[in-house]
């Protein structure tokens, strides 16, 4: 960013998008699976506008995104009356499967979703620990211990769930 | 530090894929509108081709409130803005589909195309409201009667300083000029020394001829490349 005078400026909103729109993306479809995802970003980065102001210009601003977009998931969960976030059943990856997906359904974007279709199929499949540790560490850059600080448990178990969704991850993909 | 999942080839793992990046086109287009109709937008920006570079074009609720020239550096200028307006910036797209675009896309959308009148020869006044906040005093004072300069007509430092009633000014004048944040559409462009030569110019003295020309009655401007950012 070029120098400004004003030594606290807060790059403008845009660049924020601009920057973190894609991993915020790669978090929701993660945690949420393709239903919700769209929502989910949108009401995350809606959410963040309203709040930009009064964040602190030091602010870790990926990891405040990726706080909203969590808080945003659990939401839209608890909204479509569903207990937890979606777990690996075998319903969530029959959907994933069949291209419900969000850019499919009006029709704009081939499903399910592109050429890591494969993936993001193998992360919904997770158990939702292993998900959301993949999805925030792995995804979003988040220290354990911040993830730790969202989903519950201590760092080191975090730092467990993330390795065995990876290790399920890779015998997938491999 | 950061682990990817990729097993394919070797990519940025930031880099969005071009199914990411159509559906965060679309979302970052839902986003404008559901930010705009939550009155969550302070400042919308564009950039617009034009004869003299890519301008960029920022407007709040009020009006118009900065138009820069690449030379200026249009990130800084956002950084200004987000500094002394408001960090909540957005880009607003150039087009509209399906939803009613909101007051400050359609503020943006006819600037662009008073501008684009302007540099086609076919307007000689603008008609957009105008924000004048990013100045104030003898500076503002000084740019607001920049506007009652006619199309094709120049007035010189001097001749400004004694409109505003303080005919030593030459200089402060000078320097409300040098900081005008709308021009084109203020016409700073349009005062020059009193030798008649043209002075300094925000973007640039090439900038300053080719406006200069223009509005004598030379041929329309050529807009160089493609139109427009979409």
């Amino acid at each position: 960013m070029s120098q400004v005078k004003h030594s606290a400026a807060k790059p403008p909103f845009e660049s924020i998008v601009e920057r973190h729109g894609v991993t915020v993306l790669r978090v929701c479809r993660a945690a949420l699976g393709p239903h919700d995802a769209d929502d989910a970003w949108s009401e995350t980065f809606l959410s963040a506008l309203r709040a930009y102001p009064d964040l602190p210009a030091d602010a870790n601003v990926e990891a405040w995104l990726v706080r909203i977009a969590h808080r945003k998931a659990i939401d839209l969960y608890r909204a479509a009356g569903r207990r937890a976030l979606p777990a690996g059943n075998g319903a969530d990856l029959d959907d994933v499967r069949s291209g419900q997906s969000a850019g499919s359904r009006d029709g704009t974007a081939p499903g399910p979703f592109d050429a890591q279709g494969d993936l993001w199929q193998a992360i919904v499949a997770l158990p939702e620990r292993q998900r959301l540790a993949v999805a925030y560490h792995h995804l979003a850059g988040l220290p354990y211990a911040e993830v730790a600080a969202e989903i519950g448990g201590t760092p080191e178990a975090v730092r467990r769930a993330a390795a065995d969704g990876m290790k399920k991850l890779r015998k997938v993909m491999l | 530090m950061k682990s990817t999942l990729n097993h394919g080839p070797a990519r940025d793992d930031r880099e969005p894929s071009p199914i990411e990046q159509e559906m965060l086109r679309q979302l970052r287009e839902r986003l404008e509108h559901e930010a705009g109709a939550a009155e969550l937008i302070d400042v919308a920006f564009r950039t617009v081709d034009s004869p003299v570079g890519r301008l960029l074009v920022a407007t709040t609720e009020r009006g118009l409130v900065r138009v820069a020239f690449e030379s200026e550096g249009h990130d800084a200028v956002l950084d200004v803005l987000s500094a002394r307006i408001s960090p909540r910036i957005l880009r607003s797209g150039g087009s509209s589909h399906g939803s009613a675009p909101g007051t400050l896309r359609r503020r943006l959308d006819e600037t662009a195309r008073e501008l684009d009148a302007y540099f086609a020869g076919r307007l000689q006044a603008f008609d957009v409201p105008l924000d004048f906040s990013l100045s104030s005093g003898f500076r503002q004072a000084v740019q607001r009667e920049l506007t009652g300069i006619g199309y094709g007509r120049t007035m010189t430092y001097r001749e400004m300083a004694e409109l505003v009633g303080n005919p030593k000014a030459v200089r402060a004048v000078g320097t409300a000029c040098a900081t005008n944040p709308l021009p084109v559409v203020v016409p700073c462009h349009r005062v020059l020394r009193t030798d008649g030569s043209l002075g300094g110019y925000l973007g640039g003295f090439a900038a300053k001829a080719a406006l200069l020309d223009l509005e004598r009655g030379a041929a329309p401007l050529p807009v160089p490349g493609s139109r427009g950012d979409g």
